[in-house]
């Protein structure tokens, strides 16, 4: 399609702006101003057809099933959306005083009870804006928490299982990372983390389930080896909706884990964005979290709510307070369901994935064939004529599906991660399965069509090398 | 309770007995058996969507929006077209995850191809990324990013910097084990002559904001220089990124990286979240760039297509050798920008020079007012300062009135004392700032 620039011509506009209603002083001085100014000059029918057209190229949650694993791309309630639009949310600068505050300041208090409560964790800071953003603050707490302590120790362990942002993280934080394998059974390796944990062992990074969707049966003992070195244990929280309601991380021994409200909490991924990422901490770490964090003080039976800073904390990791109007999601969402919808929640998410692994499992291979959580991993060893999950995941999107996230985790040559979510009825993963095994015959009785797909998008296979190889990040005329 | 589950008992019984399994609870054996909680979460009762929407409404009302607001200082309220919340609110893009599938999100990946465009072309740079968190946490990445690349460990910082920003540098530069730096200021600037005596070899960048935090445009050509002649970068942030519109580029002012916060581009202020997180730099830097970028390329056809592209950068394929962690971005908030600069177009010019003459009207207004003086003489944008007798007490009369006069700078800045930064947009009205004037006036008078 063409872009929004060729669509531009002169004399043209999508707004009037205003008369001035001030005395024109004309003061900018020359030097400061700038000669030219490129951007579209369309009429706002152009402007809404283009955006529209562009929006029929794209597809989301709303649209259908997007089994991408990892990301837990559940269904976001509407009324969430009407609830952050409330102006009285998103109107409000960040500067009032707290007395013109209190009903936001109250939410947050709110919702950081709530996630503590859910994580078995003693404190929490809403700034972080992203899971990975959580994780930097987590690591960079590691960091403080030991140098009060005047230990100097510099390395981080992880699976090699783990998402990627976990070994970024390290290395944002001056550590170093220390690899464990994971075991036959897809867990931990016990004897290879016991063979590595020393003296210099900041801690150890775990996502739990972990992202072949295997609950560490060994957590306990995990747990107890890092803990007996003096080293500490941050959870990965992108996969917290398997448990939530069902087990803590904080009773299991966990120090720290972030939050993806963007995926347990339902509030929509915006093409990437925007998310939020808070970070749950245990008491003895309390101290370290971004300044400022809420409280609630009571003076005759009336609460208000106050910014606290603390003088041990890391600093700031974003400005202001943290993406608001993602949180008010996250509270409506959480006070929607309760305790018992949480807990059902996460039920239904284990029991979609654990269904159609055990449909699946009969055509493709399930490398660890084992209860699973909220996702599994399946493979394309069983594949005839050389197709990849690359082939199939395009030929999924001909069927109407998103795929699911592929070629991960890195420990499963030619992984397919899938992960349904509880908001999907078992009609559509009967479809989905139903379409994986037909992609497999396919393969066997029709193989370019696979090969070549995907057919019914708006283009055919993208060629990413081309890209690279000549950069054109910039529209140019 | 509100319920998403569209599975019915009968379903879930057939599910499992499909699994192998009597119950859901033998789907965590896993867990450690002592650690299952026997007792609901301690969380309210769920309640409906009626008692749900009653609820926040309460709770919305407990905030307070201001009758009148001078409240500038990296957040602002500006115009925002219906355009673009009529774009934001398509599911296509609401529900839509980051576009690892590209023939599925050929609509974001071309809108983040057009942002990148806009945002490149308005800093004055060669390529953008597809948005960060915030300015806040990009200028902090950019910082990285000049260390990186120079292989240097020290960053001078402009005290002119939004105080924000500058602990968010200061928090990461830590984790990273670098120096920062701060440049002292002088009439409201950058003091050049603190900077010339601390700037060294050994520095990777300057980091400067403009307009500041004050309001005040910096001489970026002349810091620039500065950083080029000691072999250092130059790194130029803005928190309002409607002076682009009528300001000089970053880019042909000599900075190497551009970092913006982008919420003045159709994006509420929203108590300070989501906001937009700008990113762009010269050629040189393209591939130390943190975040997405998307590529054009072609598709089997030679159609024109769009893809991430240089995700060698990133944290799913380098892992520890990634230039940053950075995986979620601010994806609906770029697109609301593009919108927005679709629609505003070059009248972004007109837009920000209205900014520019009501920030001057009422900096020439309130000068009138017995009690308010000037302290900076440098030429400011839509933001600037006045020195305001017993301005903590004024400030908190005006509150009572729900009038919020500004943000009080000894808060940030202690030897700033009684100093007020004001704010004006293009939604400030004539009479507002004439109300204004005449409440200070009272209020000023009343407290002498």
């Amino acid at each position: 399609m063409i872009t929004i620039f060729e669509k531009s011509k002169g004399g043209v506009s999508a707004i009037e702006i205003l008369k001035l209603d001030v005395p024109d002083t004309g003061r900018i001085p020359k030097e400061l101003e700038r000669d030219f100014l490129e951007l579209p000059e369309v009429s706002e029918i152009e402007v809404i057809r283009h955006y529209i057209q562009l929006s029929r190229r794209n597809f989301g949650v709303d649209l259908g099933f997007y089994p991408l694993g990892s990301c837990t791309m559940k269904y976001s309630p509407k009324i969430n959306e009407e609830i952050a639009n409330f102006e009285g949310f998103s109107g409000l600068h960040p500067y009032v005083p707290l007395s013109f505050s209190q009903g936001s300041l109250k939410l947050m208090y709110g919702l950081s009870s709530f996630l503590k409560e859910i994580s078995g964790m003693d404190a929490v800071s809403l700034q972080p804006a992203a899971g990975a953003h959580g994780e930097l603050t987590g690591i960079m707490i590691m960091k403080v928490y030991f140098e009060k302590k005047q230990e100097k120790r510099t390395k981080i362990m992880i699976p090699d299982s783990a998402h990627g942002t976990n070994p970024a993280t390290v290395t944002m934080c001056g550590f170093t990372c220390m690899q464990v394998k994971s075991s036959s059974k897809g867990s931990l390796d016990i004897d290879d983390l016991k063979a590595k944990i020393d003296s210099d062992t900041v801690g150890l990074m775990l996502t739990n389930p972990n992202t072949l969707g295997i609950f560490d049966e060994n957590i306990l003992e995990i747990i107890k080896i890092v803990h007996d070195n003096g080293s500490l244990v941050y959870c990965d929280g992108a996969n917290l909706n398997a448990n939530m309601g069902i087990v803590r991380v904080g009773d299991l021994g966990f120090d720290m884990i972030h939050f993806n409200l963007h995926k347990t909490f339902s509030t929509p991924h915006g093409c990437g964005g925007p998310g939020s990422g808070p970070l749950g901490v245990k008491e003895y770490l309390a101290e370290f979290l971004p300044n400022p964090t809420i409280i609630e003080e009571k003076n005759g039976g009336r609460e208000s709510y106050k910014l606290d800073y603390s003088k041990n904390s890391i600093g700031k990791v974003k400005a202001f307070y943290g993406n608001f109007t993602v949180l008010v999601k996250a509270y409506a969402y959480i006070m929607g369901l309760g305790a018992e919808g949480i807990k059902n929640a996460a039920e239904n998410a284990v029991l979609n994935a654990n269904y159609m692994m055990s449909k699946l499992k009969k055509h493709y291979n399930l490398p660890y064939d084992r209860i699973c959580q909220h996702e599994f991993v399946i493979d394309d060893s069983r594949m005839e004529n050389n197709v990849t999950t690359n082939d199939i995941a395009k030929r999924l999107l001909d069927y109407g599906f998103h795929a699911p996230t592929v070629y991960f985790p890195l420990i499963v040559k030619g992984a397919m991660m899938i992960e349904p979510t509880e908001t999907e009825s078992k009609e559509t993963l009967d479809r989905f399965c139903d379409v994986m095994i037909k992609i497999k015959e396919e393969s066997k009785t029709d193989q370019d069509k696979v090969k070549n797909a995907p057919w019914k998008m708006p283009v055919k296979r993208v060629d990413a090398v081309k890209a690279a190889r000549e950069l054109d990040v910039v529209f140019n005329k | 309770m509100t319920n998403y589950i569209p599975n019915s008992d009968k379903d879930k019984k057939l599910m499992m007995d499909a699994i192998g399994i009597k119950n859901t609870d033998e789907l965590f054996t896993d867990i450690p058996k002592e650690k299952i909680l026997t007792n609901p979460l301690n969380l309210p009762r769920g309640v409906s969507e009626i008692e749900l929407r009653q609820n926040m409404k309460d709770i919305c009302k407990k905030n307070i929006i201001p009758k009148l607001s001078f409240l500038g200082a990296g957040c602002y309220n500006h115009f925002i077209p219906s355009t673009v919340n009529s774009v934001i609110s398509r599911s296509e893009f609401l529900t839509a995850y980051t576009p690892y599938q590209p023939e599925i999100s050929q609509g974001s990946l071309q809108i983040m191809y057009e942002f990148q465009s806009m945002i490149a072309s308005l800093s004055g740079m060669d390529a953008a990324n597809a948005s960060m968190y915030d300015g806040a946490s990009a200028l902090a990445e950019a910082a990285s990013v000049t260390c990186l690349s120079k292989g240097k460990n020290t960053i001078l910082i402009s005290k002119s910097v939004h105080p924000e920003y500058r602990d968010v540098v200061r928090t990461y530069m830590k984790a990273r084990d670098v120096n920062v730096i701060e440049i002292e200021i002088k009439d409201g600037v950058t003091d050049k002559d603190d900077l010339k005596n601390r700037v060294n070899e050994d520095v990777a960048a300057v980091i400067v904001q403009s307009p500041n935090f004050f309001g005040i445009i910096e001489d970026q050509e002349k810091i620039s220089d500065i950083a080029h002649k000691n072999n250092a970068l130059m790194v130029s942030c803005v928190t309002e990124s409607i002076s682009l519109g009528i300001l000089k580029s970053p880019g042909s002012l000599g900075a190497d990286i551009f970092i913006g916060e982008g919420q003045s581009f159709g994006l509420t202020p929203s108590f300070g979240g989501p906001h937009l997180g700008l990113f762009a730099v010269k050629k040189e830097l393209v591939r130390k760039m943190p975040g997405r970028i998307v590529g054009k390329t072609s598709d089997a056809d030679g159609k024109d297509a769009y893809v991430l592209t240089l995700q060698a950068r990133e944290q799913h394929i380098r892992r520890e050798k990634a230039c940053s962690n950075i995986c979620t971005n601010q994806g609906l908030c770029a697109i609301a920008a593009s919108v927005y600069l679709s629609t505003v177009g070059k009248k972004l010019k007109d837009l920000a020079y209205q900014n520019m003459q009501k920030a001057h009207y009422a900096f020439d207004t309130l000068l009138q007012v017995d009690g308010c003086e000037k302290v900076f003489e440098n030429p400011f944008f839509n933001e600037f300062v006045l020195k305001v007798k017993n301005s903590r007490e004024i400030k908190s009369k005006l509150e009572e009135k729900n009038i919020i006069i500004g943000l009080l700078l000894e808060d940030f800045y202690p030897e700033l004392k009684d100093c007020i930064l004001f704010c004006v947009t293009e939604l400030t009205r004539k009479e507002d700032i004439d109300d204004l004037a005449k409440e200070l006036s009272v209020a000023i008078g009343d407290s002498l």
